[in-house]
């Protein structure tokens, strides 16, 4: 067999050349300004998806540090009530709806089409659209910031302090529809995620084949698309109360402020998850690709991925256990809150047991990994303490709160994300980031943090409630608090200095190989950064660790066409080429769709009557975006010779 | 008086005790399991590795079972101490309980203590007294939205939630002053939602329950005279009571007894003449966003008042 890929003139060294230049010209996007707005390609859009995060990540964070200012001293007078309440809301509604999930949907954007060996990711123009949808919600939700006009009521919500009679104005409108804008984003992007790994795989790739990320991205997926019809209708029944006058949570007319807990919790909950299992995954490929072994107990890491998605979704209660729901019942939450530790530790685990038996490179990527375990394991068993039903009744809306989610969000996910960036930023940029600069930000962001956030557990048992502007010197939290600011001041000097290293790096950095860390997947074997056209030829997979494989040629796919943007769909399970699909060219029309749409959510804080008037621009859009592209050819006889000749290669 | 204490690791009655035990058993817990793994994290990236030599996948295997294993047992053991604390904080309850009615404002505490004899109800606000050793049932409601009823050195907290009625058992152990303040996110004034639990001898409770039932005494001077007159017919008995005068507002915390409490505007300010002074004068500075508007007194009217009101005891 293998001879007989050898012996394949397509597999000449001229001929690759050829094909390459081919695809370049089939695969690249367009230029120019309109260009920049037609842009489908999966590793453009992720880069943006990914910039643009950070970019909200450093807005939210500069908001946090006003936070701190503000409590670093009792009674202090710095920021008043008003702003405070816009400042809070505006930073947990931009961390968790602006930065952690598309962050890490950005993450599986760029890299899942890469890791599984696919030229292009699925719906690639319901990408752009997804794009474009969130880059306008942050826009959207800043001018009114900015118009003092942002949101005050919370990054949940809580009706009837946002309903109607109590949430007077447009603040909480503004906020309703942040969601709806971040909510479609989030759905269109998982099922993008979805269909690429359940149908692009590499031939070869089964599903005990896929890498532990993309398990994590699929998973993850799946739990977007379960979760956020939740919210979309939390978000939207809101926006009805407020706008049209219907009652949904008006206790007086039969409504119910407890319904808008379920619902936004049995979204708010899961989407913790979300942000946490594909931190989990990078710190799988990480500790892979440092230990230089693939990870330890691969079927269990993926069964606990999927146990805790499963339980994720069963656990929603937890956060209302004080509102007198009947303690016989809040105890089922209680136990499935303390399962969902079971997966958890699983992989916590195996991720030991591979560093126990692997070689270990101390890089700045394993570092953050290992920052990962010191931080995530404290948020993990404060969870343990917040699942029982009478502590949490003492520590539940107070600073001990605040610590515990910090620990599993920035230990859970930031540090693996940042891990992340040093991780890929070779295959990125094609440049490596400083370690020594890398280190530095590490051990500074590891001691502020702690700083930070631990004496914030102590704070809440001292009685200190969350959400509070300012407290009076009598309650003795002053020393805490100031402590707290401190590390957060510590935890911006760790950031700038890790920014610094992404601006120097990006001109300066040391040029990356291929594969700089010597990892194992298929993202490895392509040109750091990789061509529009990610592979050429398209590879093949007859293992877990394409690159540490010892056959040193992998079987390739031959045949597909150069001159159209072909590609592989295989088979769901086992990856068994299927058939050949033609992927759309870029057009703006994805960008003018979202304007459309993002203009009807707008306008519909203002008139039940954009609902109306808006829906036409947007089914001109849609209209535009489906219109039948002429040159679309029959498939040629000579191709489908080609792939007969590719599929008997890969059985041989 | 004791010092102004706001803590559940200091509990003084049953249930913030139950639930302290409770905690100091998963702080232990969570202390050794946290030090261990973290522990075998430090030796599995540090210990030598003989040169060529691969670890056994199968004793790997095993020690991953026996800590999965492990995880299982002590999440088993505090999931029944979480449900065992659970049920003895829940098993206070009797009909001897002293009954209070608690309803939440932005961003004050209304306080009833019930009776079957409507002259003989008490209501106050942002202060309550309970006698040492007895058992109170706190009823909760809110007149507009969410609050939550926190006192930790007692319990732990309840919501109130407008158009339900949740309720609380608590008792305090010690005689002292307790401070509470809401838990739940409840607007511009959150922070300064605070209240004050006087736990007392059963004598000195029933004392003061006794004072709370009398009207407003009458004026004894000239200044306090016209005081009750611009209570009477300024600004103030549009939201307030005064029992026994004409002021019958509803909106606003009754004033007929505010000489006895130790706060103004929900833990705010202490009540002192200076601080009273300051809030009828101008609400908005001491706590922007109050229901409360600016009362436009003059000076000589604001001095009335207040000497007015520092009789009502």
């Amino acid at each position: 067999m293998t001879e007989g890929i050898a012996d394949d003139p397509r597999l000449e060294p001229s001929a690759l050349a050829r094909e390459a230049r081919e695809l370049a010209n089939t695969w690249s996007e367009p230029r120019g300004f309109v260009g920049w707005f037609s842009c489908v390609d999966h590793k453009t859009v992720g880069v943006r998806f990914i910039v643009t995060a950070f970019g909200f990540f450093i807005l939210a964070g500069l908001l946090a540090a006003a936070m701190r200012l503000q409590l670093a001293r009792p009674d202090n007078t710095l920021i008043g009530p008003d702003l405070y309440n816009q400042i809070f809301t505006m930073h947990g509604t931009t961390m968790m709806f602006l930065f952690a999930v598309p962050v890490v949907l950005g993450f599986g954007i760029y890299f899942v089409p890469l890791m599984i060996g696919s030229r292009a990711i699925a719906f690639p123009r319901l990408l752009a659209f997804a794009y474009w949808m969130f880059l306008f919600s942050g826009i959207f939700l800043y001018v009114m910031f900015f118009l003092n006009i942002g949101p005050d009521r919370g990054w949940f919500s809580y009706v009837p302090l946002a309903g109607p009679e109590y949430g007077i104005g447009k603040r909480a409108d503004v906020w309703a529809q942040l969601v709806s804008f971040t909510e479609t984003s989030g759905l269109a992007v998982s099922v993008c995620l979805i269909v690429t790994i359940f149908k692009l795989r590499a031939p070869g790739m089964s599903l005990n084949r896929i890498p532990l990320f993309v398990w994590a991205e699929l998973v993850t997926a799946f739990m977007v698309a379960c979760s956020m019809p939740s919210i979309m209708v939390a978000s939207g029944t809101l926006i009805l109360d407020r706008l049209v006058g219907t009652h949904f949570y008006n206790h007086a007319e039969g409504g119910d402020a407890l319904l808008w807990q379920h619902l936004f919790w049995f979204f708010a909950h899961p989407e913790v998850y979300i942000i946490f299992l594909p931190a989990q995954g990078i710190v799988s490929m990480i500790i892979a690709t440092f230990t230089g072994r693939p990870v330890f107990g691969y079927i269990a890491l993926v069964l606990s991925l999927v146990a805790t998605a499963f339980i994720g979704f069963g656990v929603w209660v937890h956060h209302m256990f004080t509102t007198g729901l009947p303690q016989f019942g809040t105890s089922f939450f209680t136990a499935a809150s303390i399962m969902i530790v079971v997966p958890s530790g699983v992989q916590i685990f195996c991720w030991i047991a591979t560093l126990w038996s692997g070689r270990v490179r101390f890089a700045t990527p394993l570092l953050y990994a290992l920052g990962f375990f010191v931080v995530f394991i404290m948020g993990g068993l404060t969870g343990v303490m917040l699942a029982a039903v009478p502590l949490d009744a003492q520590v539940h809306d107070t600073f001990f709160v605040v610590a515990h989610f910090h620990y599993v969000l920035i230990g859970g996910s930031l540090f693996p994300l940042l891990g992340g960036i040093h991780y890929w930023f070779p295959k990125m940029t094609g440049r490596m980031l400083s370690e020594r600069m890398g280190k530095t930000a590490f051990w500074l962001l590891l001691i502020g943090f702690n700083a930070t956030f631990f004496p914030q557990h102590i704070l809440g048992l001292m009685g200190m409630p969350r959400r509070v502007y300012t407290y009076p010197v009598e309650m003795q939290w002053g020393a805490l608090n100031l402590l707290s600011s401190a590390g957060a001041l510590t935890m911006f000097v760790a950031l700038s200095i890790y920014l610094a290293n992404v601006a120097i790096s990006l001109r300066r950095g040391a040029v990356a190989a291929d594969n700089p860390w010597g990892a194992s997947t298929l993202e490895w074997a392509t040109s750091s950064p990789p061509p529009p056209y990610n592979f050429v030829p398209a590879p093949t997979v007859g293992g877990r660790d394409p690159l540490w494989e010892t056959r040193a040629d992998l079987p390739v796919v031959v045949g597909l066409a150069a001159d159209t943007r072909e590609v592989l769909v295989t088979r769901l399970m086992d990856a068994e080429p299927d058939h050949r699909k033609e992927f759309p060219e870029p057009t703006v029309w994805p960008f003018l769709t979202a304007v459309a749409v993002g203009g009807l959510y707008i306008g519909s804080i203002f008139t039940p009557w954009a609902v109306v008037w808006g829906a036409v621009p947007c089914t001109i859009a849609l209209i535009g975006w489906a219109w039948p592209r002429k040159g679309n050819r029959p498939r040629s006889l000579e191709r489908q010779i080609a792939h007969r000749h590719r599929t008997a290669a890969e059985h041989a | 008086m004791p010092a102004i204490i706001q803590s559940a690791l200091h509990p003084a009655g049953p249930q913030a005790a139950s639930i302290s035990h409770l905690w100091w058993l998963m702080f232990w817990t969570c202390s050794v399991v946290y030090v261990v793994v973290i522990g075998a994290l430090l030796v599995a990236i540090r210990r030598r590795r003989d040169e060529g030599g691969s670890t056994d996948e199968r004793s790997l295997t095993r020690s991953v079972a026996a800590a999965t294993g492990v995880t299982v047992v002590i999440l088993f053991g505090l999931l029944f101490a979480s449900v065992a604390t659970g049920r003895a904080v829940a098993s206070l309850g009797s009909a001897e309980g002293l009954v209070i009615d608690v309803t939440g404002n932005q961003w004050w505490w209304d306080v009833t203590y019930e009776n079957p004899t409507p002259s003989l109800q008490v209501k106050t606000a942002n202060e309550l007294h309970i006698p040492v050793g007895r058992q109170v049932r706190i009823q909760l409601k809110s007149n507009d939205v969410i609050h939550s009823f926190w006192v930790p050195n007692l319990h732990g907290k309840m919501d109130l939630i407008p158009g339900r009625q949740t309720a609380i058992w608590l008792q305090a152990d010690t005689p002292g002053v307790y401070r509470g303040q809401c838990a739940e996110y409840c607007g511009l004034q959150h922070a300064n939602m605070a209240l004050t639990v006087i736990a007392e001898a059963s004598d000195d409770f029933e004392r003061w329950l006794v004072a709370q039932r009398q009207p407003a005494p009458p004026p004894a001077s000239p200044e306090q005279q016209r005081g009750l007159e611009v209570v009477e017919r300024g600004p103030c008995a549009m939201c307030h009571t005064v029992v026994g005068t004409s002021a019958g507002g509803r909106t606003a915390p009754d004033l007929t007894h505010i000489a006895t409490r130790s706060t103004i505007a929900a833990g705010t300010a202490p009540n002192t003449r200076g601080y009273l002074a300051g809030w009828i004068t101008d609400p908005q500075h001491m706590k922007p966003g109050a229901k409360m508007p600016s009362t436009g007194l003059s000076a000589d009217e604001l001095q009335a008042v207040l000497a007015y009101l520092e009789t009502l005891k």
